[in-house]
């Protein structure tokens, strides 16, 4: 990395940002000690809580809690405007593309992408061809990942659009903090997030299929061993919801039920947090413990929603990414708010001799990977993995997309007892419905080794509370 | 509600009650391994209490004699016996966890605390004071929940279901608890044989009746007196009689389709609780009611997960 990356605290003069200053001298008159006990209290009341989540493959120590950092990720008024009217410009024509590519295919006909990339792509469900789903909204939820690049620019690294999580610890982390610093949220008018579950509930009972006055909506977990239960959990108490597996339903008459103690019960939408392939055994994957048998019939029939709809996973890969925003100039006719990072798809003849002569800064991702698996890192990759990774390019360019490796912007963060400046991101949460909404702010994740890129809570991430000031 | 989350809401309560009536038995023998007494009596007392418990059998595969600190920690500590109080914990918390989204945060809190402040203890005991601690605590937690569950449960299915478990294990536990005194209540011990004041007190005590009985007969403690206030007192929180009235009621609030029979029964074992009298019971035998009552409790349980908790395949 040539040049530095973007202080989100600090100017270079090691001065706050004028949206920071309050904070910076609130945190100078702090105590050392006082900020210590502080810590401890939140990792205790996070344990006592239970906000953790599952390992996999360990038995006592099976729940893990998330890293919180006690230092808030703080974000003026104006940037986040700008990426509120960016955000949901966004996940409009995400939207728009998929009730396309699974109905007429303009964008496709329009040359604009190439039909391959979207027909042959593995998340292409073609069960979904010519299915119309309440108001054409397919992303209900999506979780959209910003860095900043050390330039201070805001762009789009990532596009979550089947079953984003995190959502659960961007309320906690602020309850949090409400409870450890009452006293900087009377000096700071921080915008409130908490009504979060109220606003997803509000949307997916827009989505109801049509003609059902009052919708049951239901929230379908793989269950108490999935990583992210605390958040299904949460969300469907804070929503006052049934939080459902797949064996408390079942289709009978192309209509889904739950059994309950009173005996079957109608649903008509099913927030799912399980993957396409899990949703309905006789469809998709016929071992699947997890789903309901005949969903998808009743899915097709409208005779109930599934947010996420099936196949949304097509607009999220990576080989799709570099198209939105061409997506947003074809669907909304405007041009982006928050830009791409700059990307490289390696079936281009001029693309791939640029990327294969500058391996070593670059970093490549296999663009049906997710979560930092088949990647190379250019600057942090041996000699043998980047001849590895060259073979593989030039084998199979079509499978790899590379971009600039970004140096995110930092914001200091506890390393022991001392801040150091840690690299972060930040993921809102855009709801799509009757309307499209965003709470203020979103999760931040901050890789806490120092040096690292990697936020992913799996490899070592943790998290900050997020304000967005209001003045 | 779902009948998963019914299901798991009633073994919840179920693993703290029988967590909090061992913890009980416990203690109280506790208490009097501390004073003077005949080591005969002691070993006897705990050989009844397991085997009425039905943990004898997996003690002596663990152990050769009964010795009273070995018993306490098997009972209290063992992780290999999924029925020790420490398994019992961790069994409530994994079923509050299936469900934490039904529970009230603060009920969730309390289940999710107890389990790791359990696994802590474990992980630190030590001497046989410590036992004496543990059990205490055991109680208290059991206190604590059961007033969380009260104080902040909507009294909707979800806390009948609750109750229902709470109930049905209690007087399980109570019946069981006389079944391992049953020879010391027959009724000729009242004429002329001075009743063992160690077996009595054990009793007493592991039912929270020492006090009560003291308040409600102001009499000296006779076997057909003991026998009322824990079978027929419908004032007494855990006699059989108020357990089967608890019980009764909360079926009555979560009332389905199916369940009348159910109902019927729960109706039926009240009613005859309310209206019997010890002559009654002595007349047949004290070990043959104990015996018939656990049955019809195993039947109201059975009867309580085919008719809301697993329902059969969908017709």
């Amino acid at each position: 990395m040539a040049s530095s990356p973007y202080n989100e605290l600090f100017l270079n003069d090691g001065v706050a940002r004028a949206h920071y200053s309050r904070y910076s001298e609130w945190l100078s008159d702090q105590p050392a000690d006082r900020l210590a006990q502080k810590r401890a209290e939140a990792d205790a009341l996070f344990h006592r809580v239970g906000i953790t989540f599952a390992v996999y493959g360990q038995e006592e120590g099976s729940e893990r809690l998330i890293p919180f950092d006690i230092v808030p990720r703080v974000l003026p008024l104006e940037e986040w405007i700008r990426l509120d009217s960016g955000l949901k410009q966004r996940v409009r024509a995400l939207n728009a593309f998929i009730h396309d590519i699974y109905h007429d295919q303009q964008i496709l006909k329009a040359g604009i992408i190439p039909p391959e990339e979207v027909l042959c792509n593995a998340q292409y469900r073609p069960e979904m061809q010519g299915v119309d789903v309440p108001g054409g909204i397919y992303a209900h939820i999506a979780g959209i990942d910003i860095v900043r690049d050390d330039a201070g620019e805001f762009r789009v690294l990532e596009d979550n659009l089947r079953v984003p999580s995190g959502v659960s610890y961007m309320l906690e982390n602020r309850k949090m903090m409400m409870r450890l610093f009452p006293e900087l949220f009377s000096a700071h008018r921080v915008a409130p997030v908490d009504h979060y579950p109220d606003l997803l509930l509000e949307n997916l009972r827009s989505v109801a299929p049509t003609g059902v006055a009052d919708p049951t909506v239901v929230l379908l977990t793989a269950g108490a061993h999935n990583s992210a239960y605390f958040e299904h959990a949460f969300l469907a108490q804070q929503m006052g919801i049934e939080l459902v597996e797949g064996q408390d339903l079942f289709v009978r008459d192309e209509a889904v039920f739950m059994r309950t103690t009173l005996g079957p019960r109608r649903v008509d939408v099913i927030y799912r947090r399980i993957d396409d392939d899990f949703l309905d055994p006789l469809v998709f994957r016929p071992d699947s413990m997890l789903g309901v048998p005949g969903l998808l019939t009743a899915y097709r029939a409208g005779r109930i929603t599934i947010a996420n709809a099936i196949g949304t996973g097509v607009a999220d890969d990576k080989s799709i990414y570099p198209y939105v925003p061409e997506m947003i100039r074809f669907y909304l006719g405007q041009s982006p708010v928050i830009p791409n990072v700059h990307t490289w798809m390696l079936r281009r003849p001029e693309d791939r001799e640029y990327v294969l002569a500058h391996l070593p800064e670059l970093v490549v991702k296999e663009v049906h990977g997710a979560g930092g698996y088949g990647m190379l890192i250019g600057p942090a990759a041996t000699k043998a993995e980047i001849e590895a990774f060259r073979r593989q390019i030039i084998a199979t360019p079509e499978r790899y997309i590379a971009q600039p490796t970004l140096a995110l912007s930092t914001c200091p963060t506890f390393a022991g007892d001392t801040l150091a400046p840690r690299h972060i991101d930040l993921r809102p949460f855009v709801l799509s419905g009757k309307e499209v909404s965003i709470v203020p702010g979103g999760l931040t994740r901050v890789a806490l080794r120092a040096g690292s890129l990697v936020v992913n809570s799996s490899q070592g991430g943790g998290t900050k509370d997020t304000w967005v000031l209001e003045a | 509600m779902l009948s998963r989350t019914a299901d798991h809401l009633y073994w919840m309560s179920r693993y703290i009650e029988r967590a909090e009536s061992q913890a009980r038995l416990v203690d109280a023998h506790y208490r009097m391994s501390l004073l003077p007494h005949t080591v005969e009596t002691l070993a006897q007392s705990l050989n009844a209490t397991l085997k009425a418990l039905r943990m004898d059998g997996a003690y002596q595969e663990r152990h050769a004699a009964t010795v009273p600190r070995s018993v306490f920690e098997f009972v209290s500590l063992d992780r290999d016996y999924p029925g020790s109080i420490f398994n019992c914990l961790k069994a409530a918390r994994e079923n509050a966890r299936a469900v934490r989204g039904s529970l009230t945060s603060e009920l969730w809190e309390t289940m999710n605390s107890t389990w790791l402040e359990a696994r802590s203890i474990a992980a630190r005991r030590g001497g046989q004071s410590d036992i004496g601690q543990f059990v205490e605590w055991v109680k208290e937690r059991s206190h604590l929940t059961r007033g969380v569950i009260i104080g902040t449960m909507l009294r909707d299915e979800a806390f009948h279901f609750t109750r229902i478990g709470t109930f049905l294990e209690r007087a399980d536990s109570t019946a069981r608890i006389l079944t391992a005194h049953q020879t010391d209540l027959v009724p000729g011990a009242d004429a002329g044989v001075v009743p063992d004041p160690f077996a009595w007190s054990v009793l007493l005590r592991a039912l929270s009746a020492f006090e009560v009985y003291r308040r409600v007969y102001r009499d000296v403690i006779t076997p057909s007196k003991v026998a009322e206030l824990l079978i027929l007192r419908d004032d007494m929180p855990r006699s059989l009689l108020r357990c089967c009235k608890e019980l009764y009621q909360n079926l009555k609030a979560v009332a389905n389709e199916q369940s009348e029979e159910t109902e019927r029964r729960a109706g039926e074992m009240h009613a005859m609780l309310s209206f019997a009298r010890m002559e009654d019971i002595n007349r047949n035998g004290l070990p043959v009611f104990l015996a018939r009552f656990l049955e019809g409790l195993r039947d109201l349980g059975d009867r309580v997960a085919s008719d809301f908790l697993v329902p059969p395949a969908e017709a």
